[in-house]
This record gives structure tokens, C-alpha cells and sequence, in this order.
């Protein structure tokens, strides 16, 4: 049996995945830079990453664990993308600013 | 010893983690995001998740936020440039954040109970049994993963090209 099982509750963890998806979310909800709404974006789902593992471990169960590798693919591709289309963003109207995008047109 | 350990990485990534938001320049946000994540794979190691810990580490500081880093020094941005919301929706923002954590908190509070922690088997999270794991019961997964990265990086060349000739 692992230190960590008996020595941290569970809850530990979910506490601690809550907080920092808050904080992720909080984030997304004031800054307006979209380079920052993205990393707030990563750091929602590392807070979701550390809970799958946790429950992972603390169940014994490999597929958790398998889920975050799969997580970590799609954030990987995601960044990706969104970064080549706020490049894009960026040199059509010269900002990062997310607030100049709230149209379709033009 | 081990509460000791994880009750520091935890605060020292929540500090991190608030720090990112509310840090003034974009460059530093993301050095800050960099030691949430490692404070995260320090986690990770005391779960014994080790392939996920060196992955992590891999992935996300050496891939996703160099990818981060080189766009902010591309499009030049910093401090000067760097656009700001009204103290009302940072208000909103906070209480929205807010009600969200004590919902989380208050739903998950005392209701989680696992049984059989006592017989958990410490290897689950090394590299032997996930790539068996991964390798059987997650082959087909696997294999759209590469389609989606395929798709992915397609789609990144073509959104990032200059002068797009359709």
C-alpha cells in the first residue's frame, strides 16, 4: 500500500482539483488577452488530470491514468491550433484582444 | 511526511495558479503556469504515477508552453499592450468563480468513500502495466490519437499560412 493512500484522504485531492479549476475559470471569466484565456483553458484540465490520477491510484485502476494521457494528447493538439489562430487573430487585427472578436462579420 | 509534502505542493500551486491569472504581463503568466505544472508532476510522483509525471513534465513544459512562450515573443507582446476588463466583470468573474468552487466543494464534501484502498496495488502507475493497459484494452484510442495530431498539425499549418491560395 502506498504512503500517500494512508496518509492524504482522498478529498485532499478533490479540494485541491476544485480550487484550481476555479481558479482556471475565474480566469477565463476576467482577463481578455486570448493568450492567457488559453493557459487558463490548460490549467482547467490539469486540474482534472490530477483528479483522474488520484482516483487512479487510490482505486488501483490503470484506465484513469490512461484517460490522462489522452487528455494531455487533446490539450497538446488543441494548443496547437489555437495558437496558429491567434497568430492569425493577430495579424489581421494587430491585438490579442478577445473583446474585438464578439462579431462574426467583418 | 507525505500530508507534509503534498500540502505544500498544493499550496505552492494554487499561490502559482493565482499568480498566472493575475499576473500583469502575459510572459510571466506563463513562467508562473510552469511552476504550477511542475508543482503538478510533483503530484503526480507522490501517486506514484511516474509515466504520467515524466510525461507531463515533457508534454506540457517542454512542449505546450515553449509553444506559448515562442508566440508571445512573436506577436511582441507585454505589459503596455496588454488589455483589461472593468472591476465590475472581474467582480462577476470572482463571484461566478466563486459560487463554482462552493458547489464543487460542497457536493463532493464527506460523500466520497473507496473501498478497498488497503489492497491497492502500488505498480498501476508505471510504465510496465499502463503500456499494457494501453496497448490492449486502449489500442483503438491510441490509434485515432495520432488521426487527431495528424489533423491537428495539418490544420495548424494551413490556419498559420500567410497568403492562403484556395
Amino acid at each position: 500500500m502506498l504512503e500517500v493512500i494512508r496518509s492524504v484522504p482522498v478529498e485532499y485531492y478533490v479540494y485541491l482539483s476544485s480550487v484550481l479549476f476555479s481558479i482556471g475559470v475565474f480566469g477565463v471569466l476576467t482577463r481578455r488577452n486570448a493568450i492567457v484565456v488559453l493557459m487558463c483553458i490548460e490549467l482547467m484540465l490539469n486540474a482534472v488530470n490530477l483528479l483522474l490520477a488520484a482516483f487512479s491510484t487510490y482505486l488501483s485502476d490503470a484506465q484513469g491514468q490512461i484517460m490522462v494521457f489522452f487528455i494531455m494528447v487533446v490539450a497538446a493538439a488543441e494548443a496547437a491550433v489555437g495558437l496558429g489562430i491567434l497568430v492569425m487573430i493577430y495579424r489581421n487585427t494587430k491585438s490579442t484582444d478577445i473583446s474585438l472578436l464578439d462579431k462574426l462579420r467583418n | 511526511m507525505t500530508l507534509a509534502i503534498f500540502l505544500t505542493l498544493a499550496v505552492i500551486s494554487v499561490i502559482t495558479a493565482l499568480l498566472m491569472v493575475f499576473a500583469k504581463s502575459p510572459v510571466h503568466s506563463v513562467l508562473y503556469l510552469i511552476l504550477t505544472f511542475f508543482t503538478i508532476a510533483g503530484q503526480y510522483v507522490l501517486l506514484n504515477a511516474q509515466f504520467l509525471a515524466v510525461v507531463h513534465i515533457i508534454v506540457y513544459a517542454g512542449a505546450i508552453m515553449v509553444l506559448f512562450l515562442f508566440v508571445l515573443m512573436l506577436l511582441n507582446l507585454n505589459k503596455d499592450t496588454e488589455p483589461q476588463k472593468s472591476a465590475g466583470w472581474k467582480l462577476a468573474g470572482a463571484i461566478a468563480a466563486g459560487s463554482l468552487l462552493v458547489t464543487m466543494v460542497g457536493a463532493m464534501h464527506g460523500s466520497i468513500q473507496i473501498a478497498g484502498a488497503e489492497q491497492s496495488n502500488p505498480q498501476v502507475g508505471l510504465v510496465e502495466n499502463l503500456g499494457k493497459v494501453l496497448f490492449t484494452d486502449f489500442v483503438v484510442p491510441f490509434e485515432i490519437a495520432g488521426i487527431l495530431f495528424l489533423a491537428a498539425m495539418v490544420g495548424a499549418v494551413l490556419v498559420g499560412k500567410k497568403d492562403l491560395k484556395v
